[in-house]
Parts: C-alpha cells; structure tokens; sequence
C-alpha cells in the first residue's frame, strides 16, 4: 500500500458576482481525484496548462486548500493540514517536499546556500552548526556542486545550478516524497538532462517517491513509473507508464500524444497526417468520452494497472473498433 | 552569378554589446541564405546568439548600445545602412515578426481588428472596405472561428493559441516575401503548437515565402524545418538539410544536444548525457580557437583547428571545425 493516499480530492474555487458579490459558481480546479503514492516510485502527472496539475500538488504539500476529499499520510488524515504546527503532523511536513519551476523566486535572495539549503534541516533536526554544514557539503556534492557554492547568494549561480540547490534543498529534510512542480521547463536541453540526472541519482540513494508535474510527455516518459493524464480537473486516463504510452485508450491521451514533435523528419508528412486524423476524432467523438456537461467520465480498470475514463454502460461498439485501428502503430 | 537568387542573404554579421567601452559579440560572423518557399530553422540554446541574430536583421537594436557590421543584403539593399524612416518600409511590409510571447506582442487596447488593420494602413493604399475584407481574409487564412466576432475583441479575451493566430495574422498581413518567427509555440501547449505549425506550414506553402525560424526545441525543428543551421556562442557550427541533420549530425555540440534529448530508458543506470561545462558568458567567450573545445576537454588540442571556419564536408552540410572527425562522447571509444 502507499504512504500517501489522495482520496477523491476535490479543489473548488468560487467565483464571486452580481450585486452582492456572492458565490455565482465555482472553477473545478480539481474534481475528484485518486492518487496512491508508494515508496520509491515516480508518479508523473501530465496535462495541458489549466487542467488542474499544480493545483494536486499543492494541495499535496498544503498550499492551497482541498474543499474535500481526503489526504491520508501513513493512514493519518492530514487534509489541509500541512501548515499546521502540530506536532502530530511534524512528520508529513517533514516528509513532503517541493520543487518549483521557478528556482530563483522561490529562494530567498538574502540568504546564503548554506542557509537556503540548511533551513529544512533547522526546522526538524536538532543539529550542531557543524553537523548542518557537513550535511550541506554531502547534499551540494550529489548535487555535483563544489563545497565553496555554501557561500555564495543565490544570484550568483546559472539556472541549472539554482535549479540543482533546489533539489538540494528538498532532499535535505530527509524526505519521502518531492513534488516536482515542472522542475525543468525553464532549463535548457543540456542542463535539463543535468537536474534530470542528478534527480534519478538521489531517488535512488534515498529511495525517494516523485510527483513530477509537468507538460512534456518527452521528460514525464524518461522519469516516471506510473502515468496520469490530466484533462479539466479529472484523469482521463492512469496506469504504468508502458501502458498509457504504448497503449492509450482516451481520446484525450490520444490526442497529446501525437501532438509530440516527432524527432524523425523523414516521417513528418506520415506524422501530421496521423495527427490531424486523430484531432478529428477528438472533435467527432466527444461525447462518447465527455458526459453532457464536458465531465470526464469515472475511472474504470481497463487492464492490468491501467484506468481509463470510459462512458459507464456498456462497451461502445465503435470505440472497441478504434482500439483495433490504433493499436499496432504507436 | 548563380541563376536561383537567394531571397536573404546575411553576410558575416557581427552584433556586438556595449559593456563599459567595449563591445562584445552576441552573433559573431554568422553568414546564411533565405531562399523562396523555404523554412530555414536556427537552433541553440539560449544565449548562443538566435534571438539576437532574428533582431538584427529586423533592425530592432538600440544603436547607442549596440554594433552591427556586415551585411544583410535584400533586393539589393543592404538594410544595415538604411534609416529608420526606410527600415519601416520594410518592417511589416517585406519582413514579418512574429515573437514567442503573442500577449506582449500586442497591444491590450486595440481591437484584433485596429491591431491587423493597422499594418496594412501603413503599408497599402487599401482604402476602409478593403481593409476589412483582407482583415477578415486573413483572420480565416489562420484559422480563427468566427472572424466577424473575434476581430471586435480585444488581445485578453483570446486563449493563447488564438493570440499566437492573431500576431500571425498580422505578420502576414502585406504578404511579406520574409517571415521571422522567433519561438513562435514555446508558450504554448503541444496540441496547440502543432496547429500552429501546421499553419505555417500551410501558409508558407500557398504564399511561398522564406521563413526563418528561430527554436530551441529539436522536436519542432525535425517537424517542419527544410534546412537547420545549428548556433553555439555566436556562431553557426553546423548547416545541412533537416534530413541530413538528424540522421547524420557531425559537430560535436549537434551530437551532444541531441544525445541529451529525454527518451524512454533502456535500464535502471541509464543516464541523459550531460554537455560538460556551462556555456561561457558574452564577456569571457575566447575568441580564437574552436569554441566548444572547452566543453569537450577529451578531445586533444590537435583535434581543433586554430581557426575554425565552416568546411563542406558534403553537399550542402557545414561543419566547423575539424574536431568532429576525431569527437567521440567521454567514456566511448572512436
């Protein structure tokens, strides 16, 4: 069983208006979402920008507030609860870290490494400042960062560096889930394949879980185990990562994936035409895999660790008809 | 001379920063081609030199800060001599733009219409009427619904791919033989990306105009490029066919870059390849010797030439540089 359950996690922001400016409807963020996380596996969650991605792992790590559903930690209930300064909840706080896209913003430019990097340890470990600074120098080396970074301020360093101290950061509380919020978008090619690296490295050494967040199906593929879709607040389609690449039963997984940039120019003309078939069934088959009001339908087990958001009643004729069609080419 | 002209033709150009009293080269001797009906893609990673490169062509650059030298040679004009007044005439008319980010490239108080009507009041004499025929042409020409509707909105009420459709629009608007698009779907989600580029496609395809597309993104190259000239520190270090390029890369950086593309992997230790070093900053960048040989440390000095110069090592495929006869990646034998 997993650490770490998100129940049928629901995240709903009101919109205000009219006269009174009372609550006229609400953005569905997220609507009703499942998630299991276990020990040392990389779930990664895929969706196009406004589908609700950030906003699960956020609510995860507590900054923003779950309207319901549940989040269980070891069994415990911790929903909205990982700011609190309870010491009951001291180990989740301790054990869920993040990363964010934006390494330079989300450090304190007044601080120095040592500080930066040191300040999760502060917070938990009753360490001795020499204690913390060996720690630092361990953590900025699996980084592959020099001992000397420890006292520079973080505008001194490239982006790919920044981005490595912020991995640093997160490992140093010593935790068991980090959720990777995009952690490479801003970074060019060469130093993405750096952070990725040295991410996959200390998974290892740590045996660390990953919610890796992002909107690259390219970087999601190379880090991750299991796979989410992510389509208006609800996952359209869930499984091993072999299973939803190889296999993708929703249109709406179909559609993203080949909408990916295929590296090989000599199949382009092939590619767009596969492309533009495949946009045209989204649009022709919408209501077979959307209810009438555009909801994503419920999870069901399709195979062996692989759900997918199919209409309730009986299989559709025509959709068994385009799992045949489309299943050798991918 | 040679029957077929080349639409563009950019000779050694060298753009240069002012830092204090000295210049320093952000394109150093970049020389390239633009034929008709062909799109021309120019990859690196950011700060080789691609943005930079896209401005100085379009004359967008401060001349207090900034030096310029060679030629850009368009019908016979060089348009590094020409003046603001005469640049205008070919900003929008010969040369389109379009930029990565659609919201800052328009204005939030005009109308989608005033915004694409405006270029062509500048450089037509299309009168009222017409001007709204073509705009309506146009906003058809790249795929926006509802035309009549959506060119009384305003830039916020459009999602971004359909911005992206409008700074198309307008870039298209005189029917510039040149269009230049720096980044023009890094903003923008995959399945919108790939309409757009299929509509530059589409549209280089009826219009048969040369564009040049500036990216960092290999995948959008290998999906609708025809030539690829790949930039490192200010320079071109390797120009062939897309087809050539992805099958047969030659100089040691093509080769890292897409060696270092995420892919699924084949076991548990399989690694990225990770480009040693860091790309030197404008002020520290050598200016003789082979400039990725820093970043290749394995490779004898030998292996370099002292002062590397594109080599056609077979028909239309340049390479910098002899050191790609001798590179191999670290830990792997020749």
């Amino acid at each position: 069983m997993g650490f770490i359950e998100v129940k049928d996690l629901k995240v709903h922001y009101p919109i205000r208006g009219g006269v009174l400016n009372t609550i006229q409807d609400h953005v569905k963020a997220v609507d009703g979402v499942n998630l299991t996380i276990e020990g040392g596996k990389t779930y990664g969650l895929v969706g196009e920008s406004g589908s609700g991605k950030t906003t699960i792992g956020k609510t995860i790590i507590g900054l923003e507030k779950a309207t319901s559903g549940q989040i269980l930690y070891e069994g415990q209930e911790v929903t909205n609860k990982a700011r609190s300064r309870q010491k009951k909840y001291a180990a989740y706080n301790k054990d869920v870290q993040m990363i964010f896209q934006d390494a330079t913003s989300s450090m304190n430019p007044k601080k120095r490494i040592l500080d930066v990097i040191a300040e999760p340890m502060r917070n938990y470990f009753d360490y001795t400042p020499d204690e913390i600074k060996r720690k630092v120098v361990d953590l900025l080396e699996i980084v592959g960062m020099n001992a000397e970074a420890m006292y520079k301020y973080p505008h001194e360093f490239s982006g790919g560096q920044r981005q490595r101290i912020g991995v640093a950061r997160a490992v140093a509380s010593d935790p068991k889930l980090i959720i990777a919020d995009e952690p490479t978008s801003a970074l060019d090619l060469s130093v993405q394949a750096q952070v990725l690296n040295f991410m996959r490295r200390i998974q290892k050494e740590y045996n660390l879980s990953y919610l890796f967040i992002s909107h690259d199906l390219g970087v999601v593929q190379h880090m991750s185990d299991d796979i989410a879709i992510m389509h208006k607040g609800r996952f359209v389609e869930q499984g091993s990562k072999s299973a939803v690449y190889t296999n993708p039963q929703h249109i709406y997984t179909k559609r993203l994936l080949s909408a990916i940039p295929d590296m090989d120019p000599t199949t382009r003309a092939a590619h767009k035409v596969e492309r533009q078939r495949v946009e045209a069934a989204y649009d022709a088959q919408e209501t077979d895999y959307y209810d009438p009001d555009g909801r994503v339908y419920d999870l069901q087990q399709f195979g062996d660790n692989h759900l997918v958001a199919l209409k309730p009643e009986e299989p559709n004729a025509s959709l068994q008809n385009e799992n045949v069609k489309t299943g050798g080419e991918r | 001379m040679a029957v077929e002209r080349s639409l563009l033709e950019v000779n050694n150009l060298e753009t240069g920063f002012r830092f204090g009293d000295v210049y320093h080269n952000a394109v150093d001797g970049v020389s390239l081609t633009l034929k008709n009906n062909e799109i021309l893609a120019i990859v690196g990673e950011s700060g080789c030199g691609k943005s930079t490169l896209a401005t100085s062509i379009m004359g967008l650059h401060d001349p207090k800060n900034t030096e310029i030298k060679g030629e850009v040679l368009y019908k016979d004009l060089n348009l590094l001599d020409l003046n603001e007044k005469l640049y205008n005439r070919i900003r929008g008319n010969d040369i389109g733009m379009i930029f990565q980010d659609p919201l800052g490239s328009l204005n939030p108080l005009m109308t989608i219409y005033n915004q694409i009507s405006e270029s062509l009041e500048y450089h037509s004499d299309l009168n009222e009427d017409e001007r709204k025929v073509r705009v309506l042409e146009l906003l058809n020409q790249v795929g926006i619904p509802r035309p009549e509707q959506i060119m009384k909105a305003y830039p916020h009420e459009l999602s971004g791919g359909m911005r992206q459709r409008v700074v198309i629009a307008i870039a298209l608007a005189n029917k510039p033989p040149i269009i230049i698009a720096d980044e023009p779907t890094t903003a923008l989600d995959v399945t919108i990306q790939a309409q757009i580029l299929d509509l530059m496609i589409d549209i280089q395809d009826e219009t048969g105009s040369g564009i040049i597309l500036i990216t960092h993104d290999l995948g959008v190259v290998a999906e609708t490029a025809d030539r690829v000239a790949v930039m490192y520190a200010g320079q071109i270090v390797e120009e062939a066919p897309v087809e050539e390029l992805f099958a047969n890369p030659k100089h040691p950086y093509t080769r890292s870059l897409l060696n270092s593309i995420p892919h699924e992997l084949e076991s548990d230790d399989d690694e990225l390849h990770v480009i040693h070093g860091t790309v030197p900053s404008l002020s520290k960048l050598p200016r003789k010797g082979c400039r990725f040989a820093p970043r290749i440390p394995w490779i004898s000095e030998e292996a370099h030439e002292e002062n590397p110069v594109l080599h056609e090592v077979s028909p239309n495929h340049k390479v910098r540089c002899t050191c790609w006869k001798h590179f191999h990646f670290e830990g792997e034998e020749k």
